[in-house]
């Protein structure tokens, strides 16, 4: 085996990027996080007021709101996604005219700008211009708008969002599928097992790192999700769809309390990662290193 | 009974692609239609195209320009993070570093930070800080390949790793036996062999970057501004103008697409998140 320094070498340009972008920076976040700070203010000094915003943000209403919304917009979404993603994924498996086709088609939404998403479901679900209002009223009289009615606004960016993303599952779950040894499943029918004994106790067990994986990724990315709902709602009506991502923006820019935004920035970036952290450790780490 | 199944399936797959297009069609649809059409009842049928707005976004010299630099950001920065990445990832995979899973996750946790909370060290970071002479980083195209790095270089660590992981270590062995230098073992015998996961990553980086919007929104003023930031840009300073948002949206779209299409063969390969074995 060669020597570790040729490890380091090849790792050395990723670490030092990644240093420079996302290191410092995080650290001056934390930096800043225990100042009160408007660097646009008549006196843009940074003053130290220790753990003052920490302690604010327990009693802060809209931090703990916005905390709620992004819990519920992650579970309902990555729920639905999973759920979706693995009944397109079984269908996949299935020979059938035209599969390349429509697996092409499937994952088209990928492909697509969040900014873009957004703007897309904005067209069609604005009211007076909007296809999907304009339907549901004439159809079935029902009054959609996504622009007072809070159910409307949550509902639109979770159906948004799994429209977007439940072609990564599907994706990451055929890979799965498809690499799956036979033998267990002939054995199991020889045995007489029905479907849904199959699904539990050999399919789910056996594809569980795959889909951990996928929640994985999925988790990171709708805890972060901005740019969509800043296009189609900005987070309104009121605060119904005013993710952390979005609160931050509305709390570090409009009233520039750089040093509070930074808090609840750390704070959020922590619960992330401890989130993230016990999944890795408790369901990956350990079949990683049983593989060697 | 295998017929109609045959029948059923096609049917729902049908209705699984309609879902899954439609709004990507309904965006086509308001990019064709003049303002006063847009307003009365909206016709799910495409009649009498109005190609006013493409061409006026075609014609505008500013946005050709926003083009240009996405292009040359995005391929900058999947390229480098997508070679990057292969090295980073081939550490990993064939030596008995200390602590390399902690970096292994260190590199991800890049990836996890909300995206508004960097914006403002960046920008002050890439204003006085990371400075030569004159030259300052913000607003330039090099500046933006780095910053897209922090959530590229992660994924592409990610979903190169099981690729990599996947190459018999024994090929490696055979080969520095037969007195091959480490460089030429990685570039001649690993990378050809990783191909398939290093086009899908490579794709996946570009989309990812192209696509990228809040950061490019702040840390570029003119000379770096990318396609998406266009996009919100002449939506505020025309009021809500539907169809250039349309038409812009679709001029983003269409360069993904076409990458799309070189590889998505590839892409169940690619992206197997180390959920399977190799």
């Amino acid at each position: 085996m060669q020597s570790n320094r040729l490890g380091w070498i090849l790792l050395a340009p990723t670490m030092i990027i990644l240093f420079f972008f996302g290191v410092l920076p995080f650290i001056y976040v934390i930096f800043v996080s225990f100042h009160s700070w408007n660097p646009f203010a008549t006196n843009p000094e940074m003053i130290y007021n220790g753990a003052d915003n920490f302690r604010q943000i327990v009693f802060d209403e809209g931090f703990l709101n916005s905390l709620g919304v992004t819990v519920m917009f992650v579970f309902f979404a990555v729920l639905s996604e999973l759920i979706i993603g693995y009944l397109l994924a079984q269908a996949f498996m299935k020979d059938f005219p035209g599969k390349a086709i429509f697996r092409t088609i499937h994952t088209l939404p990928l492909i697509v700008a969040p900014i873009i998403v957004g703007s897309v479901w904005k067209l069609m679900t604005t009211p007076s211009i909007g296809i999907i209002p304009h339907y549901l009223d004439e159809w079935f009289g029902i009054t959609m708008n996504i622009g007072t009615s809070t159910f409307a606004a949550f509902s639109t960016i979770v159906i948004m969002d799994i429209w977007h993303w439940t072609p990564l599952v599907t994706l990451t779950l055929i890979a799965a599928l498809v690499s799956l040894p036979q033998d267990p499943f002939e054995q199991a029918q020889i045995d007489g097992a029905n479907k849904r004994q199959i699904f539990w106790h050999i399919t789910l067990p056996m594809i569980t790192p795959a889909v951990i994986a996928t929640v994985f990724i999925r988790l990171m990315d709708a805890l972060r999700t901005v740019d969509e709902v800043w296009m189609l709602t900005g987070g309104g009506p009121g605060s119904s769809t005013r993710f952390v991502g979005i609160h931050i923006f509305k709390e570090v820019f409009p009233k520039t309390n750089y040093g509070y935004g930074s808090t609840i920035s750390v704070i959020v970036l922590y619960l992330t990662i401890v989130a993230c952290w016990l999944l890795y450790v408790t369901m990956l780490a350990p079949r990683n290193s049983k593989k060697g | 009974m295998n017929k109609k199944s045959t029948i059923i399936g096609l049917i729902f797959w049908t209705l699984v692609s309609f879902l899954t297009l439609f709004p990507i069609y309904w965006l086509f649809v308001i990019s064709v239609k003049p303002v006063v059409q847009l307003f009365s009842s909206p016709e799910l049928i495409l009649s009498d195209p109005f190609w006013g707005n493409y061409s006026k976004v075609w014609n505008d010299r500013l946005l050709r320009s926003y083009m240009m630099n996405s292009i040359i950001i995005s391929t900058g920065n999947a390229i480098l993070c997508t070679v990057l990445g292969f090295f980073a990832c081939y550490a990993l995979s064939r030596f008995k570093m200390a602590g390399k899973e902690s970096i292994f996750f260190w590199t991800i946790t890049n990836r996890m930070a909300p995206p508004a909370v960097f914006l403002l060290p960046l920008f002050l970071l890439m204003t006085q800080v990371y400075v030569v002479g004159d030259w300052r980083m913000l607003d330039t195209r090099i500046g933006m390949i780095l910053v897209y790095c922090t959530f590229n270089l992660p994924f592409a660590i990610w979903t190169l790793r099981p690729t990599v992981e996947g190459i018999s270590k024994e090929l490696d062995e055979a080969a520095y036996v037969d007195g091959a230098s480490p460089w030429k073992v990685i570039t001649e015998i690993v990378f050809p062999l990783c191909r398939p996961g290093l086009a899908v990553t490579l794709m996946l980086t570009w989309i990812f970057a192209w696509n990228e919007y809040l950061l490019a929104a702040t840390l570029t003023n003119f000379n770096a501004r990318t396609l998406t930031t266009g996009l919100s840009e002449y939506v505020t300073s025309t009021g809500t103008s539907w169809g250039i948002m349309a038409t812009i949206s679709v001029f983003t779209l269409f360069p993904a697409l076409i990458v799309f299409s070189l590889v998505q063969k590839h892409i169940v390969t690619g992206l197997t998140f180390g959920a399977v074995k190799g």
